[in-house]
């Protein structure tokens, strides 16, 4: 270091930089970071909402740790809540009732745990479907989407080890469900459960094991994949939306600072507000109300968080018995028999299987059916990747169906319809609604082109009814500027792409596979307006003076 | 039994006498294993009542449960269900029932407070059955409300709910929520099991307990929630439904503000 | 429209023909005129703006002023009512949502009306650069080289060998979650086992005071638990496995199958409240149509088919304990339960 030279600050702002600068390199970062640019649309906010609601998880879980003690050991209950006064329960539960009732605020900080708990798992959803329905998993965010697969999967398992962490009965409930699954896993399921619980169930081990996982491995796990995360975004930076001046080799928006920042970080303060607002008006899993975990009793309604509960609806939906035939398979093998415990263990695996398979597998699923290997970085609108936004429905519809299965008896009741129609319904639209979705959505996406097309050839409707010399009445159409125009005709046009010969000139299996997906996904299109075509309907016009509406309904 | 021999010379007198010694030995045959409160309820109603009770019961109730309470196809017999069982069921607006189906609902009241208990002497007054609770039973000042829940918890919250907010039944019956039910009503619920809810008499849920049951509900109603809005006592779904739809509703204005351009 | 819809793009006006794929596009006209604010040129709406980020600013100071009302005025320690403990909560919530919207809000609204709002583009560059990459696998190379792990085949199998095994400790090490120094038959065989045993009272949850068998009127669902489950080491643990419900049923409706002939009284039946399915308590008895519902995934059970199941997931029905009455007419078991109760798993048979 040749510091011959040294460098004299003017101002603070210098001074601070200096002195930041010489010991960590800070500038390069401020360079690199501080006026980067972010777009801004409020679909893109999700994100952030996440992020924000597992900062709140985790300053009120801190909080909550000093009040909580997860041991088991049971003891009679002489706080402040008259109605279990001397009631038998675990320590658990005896500190969360104290947290509730003898904490100034520990009722209130529960509260934001709790709601930030389902707002979190919520808006990672959101998030996710976002990203999947614009097509913002395609090359190169691909690895990034698959830790947005494993951050949703931490999140349930963080939601999941404090559910059960107060035991009261509704969590006991939930965690002898949990151990019921478990058994069903054919040789090992016993064991796995006798480990879990350190003996048969409930025994005194579990919430301690459970309460270990929630505080410390889970979110640092979570802690970690955000950071591959955002590190990815930044590498990456943000997809933005097709419109004029938006290509794929630029970012359009504001930068991080000051705008960008001042509104993600006052973002941050609105997402507390509003949990602030739900935490204080609006009560959640009151403990006091289910009581002590007891075997014996159960409440009705007994549910587990919601995100849990499309495998609770798709437990509630699997018929034990398919006719008279059980699903509950005794095997004799030589040594003894077994039982094979399908109507437990196919609703429990299969579909939360099938969905995190094809989520985690369809970049790569896409890009093969497309042969599209290129970058992007422009967002689809979900109507110009009918494909796509078809097969996602068909994925959220399923997905609903299992949710809406969990709560078959509430829909029962608060509609007067009879729990077991429920169940039937429910059990159609588990395997047919996917593919009505599919279609539905696929014929949707394709007027909605067909839209955009009329709007570019023949301009918007005006609203303006004019009458002909002749007497017959028409809409006036407006020309829409060009602005509006290249957002409606610049889009990825996806073709058919028949099976390909290799290069030996044979068409393989796995092509033909290929070819049979594309031809699904992509027989049925609508290609973007060209300027040709344009020409061409703006000199129809001439001809055909108004007379606009034989041209629509072509 | 005064009644009764107005009607004597009736064609079907002989058949209906019949059924009914047939149906007061087998009632009184089921009954008598029980040691339930059975006193003949008689002791308090007068003659009087009992003769203006059966003449609203001929005109609103024989439809369905008979002239004589002996029960038709569109309604069971009455005759040994005890006053109780009338006082909760006409109390309640459960009957006069407005149509058939899965389970009676609850409706306005049809009758005053004097038709009804005319109605349960005479039904009474038919054969021995649970009693209309007395007043000791239903003071919550002297019951134990941790116990109550204890009990309630093991015996009622599978299907009422923990919180007492209800719960389904198979093929559309239902279990109603107990908020706002009178301590009368609960305690007779308990003792005749109307609709499809089990009976549970003396032996298995004693008056004391009883009273501590009606004590609990009582004290959850009068408390209240402590954390705001309770979404029905619900549970999760209730939960879940508003974070999907205020909370992400709310927070998606928000963004949708922050990010548009300002005019 | 039908003709767009099925195929045959040639048939269709709006719809591309195959031939078509080499398309002209219309030219990007670039970002749109930007259209300045009010406040960008209005002095004075800029100030009203300032004057409005300010008050929210100072909302939120009055926001965190409310909480420590909550905290210390509305709020005590011990014993609150409901009623108080509802309104300290809705105020700190109150207090607390004022203090963090009215910073959020403010911040967002300064820079939404008073920070530059042009929009600004900003280059992609590439991710990697083709020479990167290749001197990137080049000193892969050499490291690989370099290392000889690849002309060594030898030490690169036993390091992956010795790396496969080195993890399996340490799921062993797991082993010891369960202490009971119970052998695995063992472990599996506690399952098949609860309380019950010949002449073991039934008792009334959770009292525990015993049961006469006249105290059981048709129509009632009574819920039991053994005696001296109460005073019993691991109570919850046995609880688990042992609540029966008894309900009684006019005999004439029952079917009963054969060897099960005695192990009513009078109609009166007990069985195990374990769903079958996954363990829930499964005690919704209906007196009428005698149905058992489970309240957690609706498994339905008929009592008068032995608990057979009717609707649901339940694989199936549930465990019937045999019961007899005492000397002293009181119910009791007559053996223990005759399979495991509770949810199947492998070893069940």
């Amino acid at each position: 270091m040749s510091s011959t030279t040294e460098y004299t600050p003017k101002t603070s702002t210098g001074r601070i930089a200096n002195f930041v600068d010489s010991r960590v390199g800070g500038s390069a970062m401020v360079k690199e970071f501080g006026r980067k640019i972010f777009p801004d649309h409020w679909s893109f906010m999700f994100g952030e909402v996440a992020l924000y609601t597992f900062v709140l998880l985790l300053l009120s879980g801190t909080f909550l740790t000093f009040f909580f003690d997860p041991s088991m050991t049971h003891v009679t209950y002489n706080g402040s809540y008259v109605p279990l006064k001397g009631i038998g329960m675990s320590v658990a539960m005896q500190s969360t009732m104290d947290i509730s009732f003898d904490v100034r605020g520990g009722l209130f900080m529960r509260q934001v745990h709790h709601w930030s708990a389902l707002l979190f798992v919520a808006s990672v959803s959101v998030h996710m479907l976002r990203v999947f329905f614009t097509g913002a998993f395609r090359r190169p965010r691909e690895l990034n989407w698959v830790v947005g697969g494993v951050l949703l999967i931490l999140a349930l398992a963080a939601g999941f080890t404090g559910y059960s962490l107060p035991d009261d009965l509704l969590s006991g409930n939930g965690l002898r469900i949990i151990d019921g699954v478990i058994k069903a896993i054919p040789i090992v399921g016993t064991y796995i459960s006798m480990f879990f619980f350190g003996g048969e169930f409930p025994g005194i081990h579990v919430i301690p094991r459970l309460y270990s996982l929630h505080i410390m491995i889970v979110p640092a796990m979570i802690i970690l994949m955000i950071v591959i995360h955002l590190f990815m975004v930044v590498t990456h930076k943000h997809t933005q939306y097709p419109g004029p001046g938006r290509t794929n080799t630029n970012v359009v928006g504001f930068p991080v600072g000051p705008v960008y920042a001042a509104k993600a970080g006052g973002f941050f303060f609105i997402i507390f507000g509003i949990v602030a607002f739900i935490s204080g008006f609006f009560q959640i899993n009151a403990i006091w109300n289910y009581g002590p975990y007891d075997p014996s009793p159960v409440s009705a309604g007994t549910q587990p968080d919601w995100y849990i509960g499309f495998v609770d609806g798709a437990l509630r939906l699997m018929p034990g018995y398919l006719g008279n035939l059980p699903l509950e398979w005794v095997i004799p093998f030589p040594w003894g028999d077994n039982t094979l415990v399908l109507s437990v263990l196919l609703p429990a695996l299969v579909p939360a299987g099938i969905l995190f398979a094809v989520m985690f597998a369809w970049p790569w699923i896409e890009r093969w059916v497309t042969k599209d290997n290129r970058e992007h970085h422009v967002l689809d609108r979900p109507r110009n990747a009918p494909f796509r936004t078809g097969v996602g429905m068909a994925g959220v519809v399923w997905y609903c169906t299992m949710w809406a299965a969990a709560s078959s008896d509430l829909i029962a009741t608060h509609f007067l319809v009879s729990l077991n129609d429920v169940t039937y319904w429910l059990r159609t639209l588990f395997i047919v609604g996917p593919f009505i979705a599919f279609f539905v959505t696929r014929r949707i996406c394709l007027s909605l082109q067909r839209k955009d097309r009329e709007i570019v050839l023949h301009g918007r409707e005006a609203g303006i009814i004019q009458m002909s010399p002749e007497g017959g009445f028409s809409e006036k159409h407006e020309e829409i500027d060009v602005y509006k125009r290249y957002l409606l005709t610049n889009f990825e046009d996806r073709m058919y792409i028949p099976a390909q010969p290799d290069a030996a000139g044979h068409i393989s299996r796995k092509e033909k596979r290929r070819a049979k997906f594309s031809k699904l996904f992509f027989e049925d299109r609508v290609a973007p307006v060209t300027p040709k075509e344009l020409e061409e309907a703006h000199g129809h016009h001439e001809v055909e003076g108004a007379q606009h509406s034989d041209s629509i309904e072509k | 039994m005064k009644a009764l021999s107005k009607k004597r010379r009736h064609p079907l007198a002989a058949v209906a006498l019949l059924l009914f010694g047939l149906l007061v030995t087998g009632s009184l045959y089921a009954a008598a294993g029980s040691i339930n409160e059975a006193k003949a309820a008689t002791t308090t109603a007068s003659a009087a009542d009992i003769e203006e009770g059966q003449k609203l019961f001929v005109a609103n109730c024989a439809t369905c449960h008979g002239l004589n309470a002996e029960g038709s196809d569109a309604g069971p017999t009455l005759i040994g269900v005890g006053a109780a069982s009338v006082d909760f069921q006409v109390g309640t607006g459960r009957m006069p029932m407005q149509m058939q189906g899965p389970q009676a609902q609850i409706k306005p009241v049809q009758f005053d407070d004097e038709q009804i208990s005319q109605l349960s002497a005479y039904v009474a007054s038919l054969g021995a059955g649970p009693s209309i609770p007395d007043e000791e039973w239903l003071d919550t000042s002297k019951g134990d409300a941790a116990h109550g829940g204890t009990v309630f918890r093991v015996n009622c919250a599978m299907c009422h709910n923990a919180a007492a907010s209800g719960g389904a039944l198979t093929r559309g019956k239902f279990a109603p929520t107990l908020h706002g039910v009178s301590e009368k009503h609960i305690y007779e619920a308990m003792v005749t099991g109307p609709q499809n809810m089990p009976v549970f008499n003396d032996s298995n849920i004693t008056p004391e307990e009883k009273r501590d049951v009606i004590t609990f509900l009582k004290t959850i109603e009068a408390n209240g929630t402590a954390g705001g809005a309770a979404l029905g006592g619900l549970g999760p779904v209730a939960e879940g439904l508003f974070v999907w739809t205020a909370g992400l509703g709310i927070i998606i204005g928000f963004a949708v503000w922050l990010t548009a351009r300002p005019s | 429209m039908g003709n767009h819809s099925h195929g045959s793009p040639e048939d269709s006006g709006t719809v591309a023909k195959a031939d078509d794929v080499a398309q002209d596009r219309f030219p990007d006209p670039g970002l749109p005129p930007h259209r300045p604010r009010i406040a960008d040129s209005d002095p004075r709406q800029a100030k009203r703006h300032e004057r409005q980020v300010a008050l929210l600013f100072i909302i939120s100071i009055i926001g965190t002023a409310l909480f420590f009302v909550a905290y210390f005025v509305l709020g005590h320690l011990g014993d609150m009512t409901f009623a108080e403990l509802r309104v300290q909560n809705a105020v700190l919530g109150l207090g607390t949502t004022f203090a963090m919207l009215g910073i959020g809000v403010g911040i967002v609204h300064w820079a939404k009306t008073l920070m530059p709002d042009h929009e600004l583009v900003e280059e992609r560059h590439e991710i990697r650069t083709e020479e990167d990459r290749q001197d990137a696998v080049e000193i892969i190379d050499t490291i690989v080289e370099e290392s000889g792990i690849k002309r060594r085949p030898l030490i690169r199998n036993t390091l992956i060998a010795a790396i496969a095994v080195a993890p399996i400790p340490a799921i062993f090490m797991f082993r010891d979650l369960e202490r009971s120094g119970k052998t695995a038959h063992e472990m599996v065989e506690q399952l098949r086992h609860t309380m019950w045993d010949t002449g073991v009272r039934l008792t009334r949850d959770p009292s525990g005071t015993p049961i006469k068998a006249a105290d059981i009127q048709i129509g009632s669902a009574v819920h039991v638990i053994p005696e001296g489950l109460n005073e019993a080491e691991n109570m919850l643990n046995e609880k688990a496995k042992a609540v029966v419900l008894v309900m009684r049923m006019n005999p004439a409706d029952m079917q009963i199958s054969e060897g099960r002939e005695d192990w009513h009284v009078d109609g009166i039946v007990a069985y195990s409240k374990i769903c079958t399915h996954v363990g829930c308590p499964i005690a919704l008895y209906e007196q009428h149509t005698h149905h058992l519902l489970c309240p957690c995934h609706q498994s339905t059970f008929d009592l008068a088919q032995e608990c057979k199941v009717v609707f649901g997931p339940a694989g199936h029905a549930l465990p019937q304990l045999p019961i007899m009455v005492d000397d002293e007419g009181y119910l009791v078991a007559r053996s223990d339960f005759h399979e495991p109760v509770g949810p199947s798993y492998w070893e069940r048979g």
